[in-house]
């Protein structure tokens, strides 16, 4: 059955991950812009839509980043409501998707899908949602219900939540009606409702989902019509793809029914050697001194200003057995003095300094593209023939002209070679993204 | 905010009926015609999208007038709303409000599935998420975001501010807590003005001081004039009070009698009739009210007779303020700019550093 044999399109697409948190993004130069200014997100917003990108990415979170109990002073921190910045955003652009980074634990499943379908509607059928799972009962302290929700539940939750979401979406026979009354009995919560709005122009939002477990990925393969993903190096990605269509075609969908686009960083110039030089520019404004040690502190949990960022790591012990999770769940875990003693030996090994080393693990690294915009396209077009992804979400490091560069130089490039859209196919994400339309979701009262 | 006698007021008008997909064209027609506000109503029904995100599609393609919507305070997680209506604020250019409301539905029960509450209930409910929206708004100073290249700090965490919201003790809903701070920093009007029903406000109901301006209703046009007194009687000058009128015009040759039969009973004072009798009612309403708000009984229609024929001469009249170009939410109203109650600066001011 050629239903179950992935065909590459032949193609990749861009979106942007507009951060708002973290280090990735610099603050420093003097072409940092503001990250709460409307004008920031017009901006780079419309320079992705004349880049012809897919899909412009807000992310969610809902508690600020702590740092030895306080909040954390160092990076870029403070952005808006993704719904309601993207809401403003189809006010000012035509084509390009909007995504939101929504949790499934603190939120609603009836309130999300109705502002879901109505940025959908707003945006004449632009809308997508990007699915991620915050368990942490740390966010909870923000909310009503508090942390309730237990890891081990985190994904059955979220399918629960997506399934009534979908049925919800799926309510409205035509474009006026009449609805149908969706209800969910569940162990966490009860939705019974009268769904109140009508399909948009591409039927329901589009689904991304961004998590990387066994449990995140066969959810994404039952649920998502994009996969958020973490895997942007070439092997890695093509590893990726072969376990994510194995995955969907398991799960009754089509080996192609599932797209996939990694988080990326890109630091381009006309030479080789002009990027690398920007690299080292870049990556010295992301880490510096102040974010090298506290870096270290979060999994040491102490202070430990007094260490010289240019000199090798603290011969001190960690102070904690489990490292802190209040810095993000890439943290959670992991066993601090075991980590202490492997980190020490591999700085020593490599000769790195606290700030060399720091710079060296910061997620990032894996994700980064550097090079002269031709041989960056050359290897791009690599991904596209093999079909390694269908994309790549792009986190700019610079607000908001990070993508300048992007749309000017390596798009052109991309096009020429073939493998990137000179034209919005259509209107929606889902022609622009190529997607089938959906099939409407199982209908029947269901209690689970 | 004192009462305007004699003072020129402002006018306000609910936008819900041009749907979504008509919103760029109405809004732009309200702000053009000199309306001061355009709000967005919020209460289940079919077609209705969400409120506050019309508001913001509305808040970059204008430049003067304020983007209000209704969001309900009982069935929604104060923390969300708080940082919606910040982000509004900020798509807007700092001309967002939020009309508290406290819905009493069952329907809105079930579908978050959570307990049906009617009642002084509803009035705890929408003070404790009020009170949660204006501390987490205040939780980052002004000047927190410092950018200090010296010391490597993007912020000032001295200036990021907990919560550390409970809902009181004698409180009849489930109780609950907010820890706090925002994430997004203080809105650009630092408060976004509150509104909300006078009928919510008050003794024993949520707190006067909790809200910046009122809506007064009464059931004929005849009786409004008389209610908006008794409503500032009731709770005195700090709020504004504005009164609310369904509106029905004469136009396009059909008199308002006919389009009436059309339109449905909504409780508020209506008037139907020629722009010219509109023109007198309003005139005089805005000599006792703050503003009044305009409820169009068809938004397209009403709005281009509002346009031509009404506004103009209220202004004309000097009845009718003048829009502020660029103006806040809180300029309309008439408040200065707001305190921060956490502000770390004021402290040291106050203590005389
Ligand atoms: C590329 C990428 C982007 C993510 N962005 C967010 C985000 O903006 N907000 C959030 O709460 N979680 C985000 N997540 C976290 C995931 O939702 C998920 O909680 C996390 O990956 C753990 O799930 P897992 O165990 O399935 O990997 C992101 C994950 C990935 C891989």
């Amino acid at each position: 059955m050629t239903r179950d044999i992935f065909q590459p399109s032949g193609q990749i697409q861009f979106g942007i991950f507009f951060q708002g948190v973290n280090s990735g993004t610099i603050w420093k130069a003097d072409e940092s812009g503001s990250q709460t200014d409307f004008e920031s997100f017009r901006h780079i917003v419309q320079t992705a839509e004349r880049g012809k990108f897919a899909a412009f990415f807000l992310g969610e979170g809902l508690r600020l980043r702590e740092h030895l109990g306080r909040p954390h002073a160092l990076d870029v921190v403070g952005r808006p409501d993704a719904q309601t910045m993207l809401a403003a955003l189809a006010a000012v652009t035509r084509n390009i998707g909007l995504v939101a980074t929504q949790n499934t634990t603190y939120n609603d499943p009836a309130d999300l899908a109705h502002r879901l379908s109505s940025l959908d509607l707003i945006s004449g059928g632009r809308a997508a949602w990007n699915v991620v799972t915050t368990d942490n009962a740390w966010t909870g302290a923000n909310f009503r219900r508090g942390g309730y929700l237990d890891h081990a539940d985190r994904y059955k939750h979220a399918e629960a939540f997506v399934e009534t979401a979908k049925r919800i979406w799926d309510s409205w026979e035509t474009a006026t009606g009449p609805a149908r009354h969706v209800r969910h009995e569940g162990q966490h919560y009860t939705v019974d409702v009268t769904p109140r709005l009508p399909r948009s122009a591409q039927y329901r939002p589009v689904l991304f989902q961004a998590g990387d477990s066994p449990e995140g990925r066969d959810f994404a393969a039952r649920q998502a019509d994009v996969i958020f993903s973490a895997h942007p190096k070439f092997d890695d990605a093509v590893e990726f793809r072969r376990d994510i269509v194995t995955r969907s075609v398991a799960a009754g969908r089509g080996a192609n029914a599932v797209q996939i686009m990694p988080a990326s960083e890109f630091i381009l110039a006309a030479t080789e050697q002009e990027a690398q030089e920007k690299k080292a520019w870049v990556r010295s404004l992301q880490i510096g001194p102040q974010q090298a040690i506290a870096y270290l502190e979060q999994f040491w949990g102490r202070e430990l200003s007094s260490y010289d960022p240019d000199g090798p790591l603290p011969e001190i012990d960690p102070v904690v057995e489990e490292t802190s999770e209040t810095r993000g769940s890439g943290f959670h875990g992991a066993k601090a003095r075991q980590l202490a003693d492997q980190w020490r030996a591999e700085a020593k090994d490599k000769g790195l300094s606290i700030r060399g080393f720091v710079t060296s693990k910061t997620a990032r690294i894996d994700s980064t593209f550097t090079g002269s915009y031709t041989a960056v396209a050359d290897h791009l077009a690599e991904y596209a023939r093999v079909g390694a992804v269908d994309g790549f979400n792009i986190s700019p490091w610079l607000i908001p002209t990070g993508l300048d560069d992007i749309v000017n130089h390596l798009v052109p490039e991309l096009q020429e070679r073939g493998v990137y859209p000179t034209e919005y196919r259509g209107t929606t994400l889902r022609e622009n993204l190529g997607l089938e339309t959906p099939v409407r979701s199982e209908e029947s009262v269901r209690v689970s | 905010m004192s009462s305007n006698n004699n003072q020129a007021g402002f006018l306000a008008i609910e936008l819900d009926g041009a749907g979504y997909w008509n919103l760029s064209a109405a809004v732009l027609a309200a702000e053009s015609a000199g309306f001061h506000v355009a709000t967005f109503k919020d209460a289940p029904a079919a077609g209705r999208v969400n409120a506050l995100q019309r508001a913001a599609f509305a808040g970059p393609i204008t430049r003067t007038i304020a983007v209000v919507p209704e969001v309900d305070t009982v069935y929604t997680e104060p923390f969300h709303i708080s940082t919606q209506l910040a982000s509004l604020d900020y798509v807007s250019g700092g001309r967002a409000g939020w009309i508290a409301t406290a819905a009493e539905s069952p329907e809105a029960a079930a579908a978050v599935g959570r307990a049906f509450v009617e009642g002084d209930v509803l009035a705890q409910e929408a003070a404790a998420s009020i009170e949660v929206g204006r501390r987490l708004w205040d939780s980052w100073e002004d000047d927190a975001v410092i950018r200090d290249v010296a010391t490597g700090r993007y912020i000032d965490v001295d200036k990021l501010h907990y919560v550390d919201f409970e809902t009181p003790a004698d409180f009849a809903g489930t109780p609950y807590s907010v820890k706090g701070p925002s994430i997004i920093p203080r809105p650009l009007q630092g408060q976004l003005p509150v509104l909300a029903a006078a009928s919510l406000v008050g003794e024993g109901l949520v707190p006067v001081d909790a809200v910046d301006a009122v809506l007064v209703s009464a059931p004929t046009a005849e009786l409004l004039a008389a209610e908006v007194r008794d409503v500032r009687a009731r709770l005195g000058a700090a709020v504004a009070v504005v009164a609310e009128l369904d509106v029905v015009l004469d136009s396009r040759g059909q008199d308002a009698a006919a389009r009436l039969a059309a339109s449905t009973e909504s409780g508020r004072a209506r008037f139907a009739g020629t722009a010219a009798d509109l023109t007198e009612l309003l005139d005089s309403l805005l000599q006792e009210a703050d503003g009044v708000r305009v409820h169009p009984a068809e938004v397209d229609v009403d709005l281009e007779e509002l346009s031509r024929l009404v506004l103009p001469e209220l202004r004309r009249r000097g009845s009718l303020r003048a829009p502020i170009q660029d103006g806040s939410f809180r300029d309309v109203l008439g408040l200065g700019p707001a305190d921060n109650r956490y502000s770390t600066s004021a402290a040291a001011t106050a203590a005389g550093k």
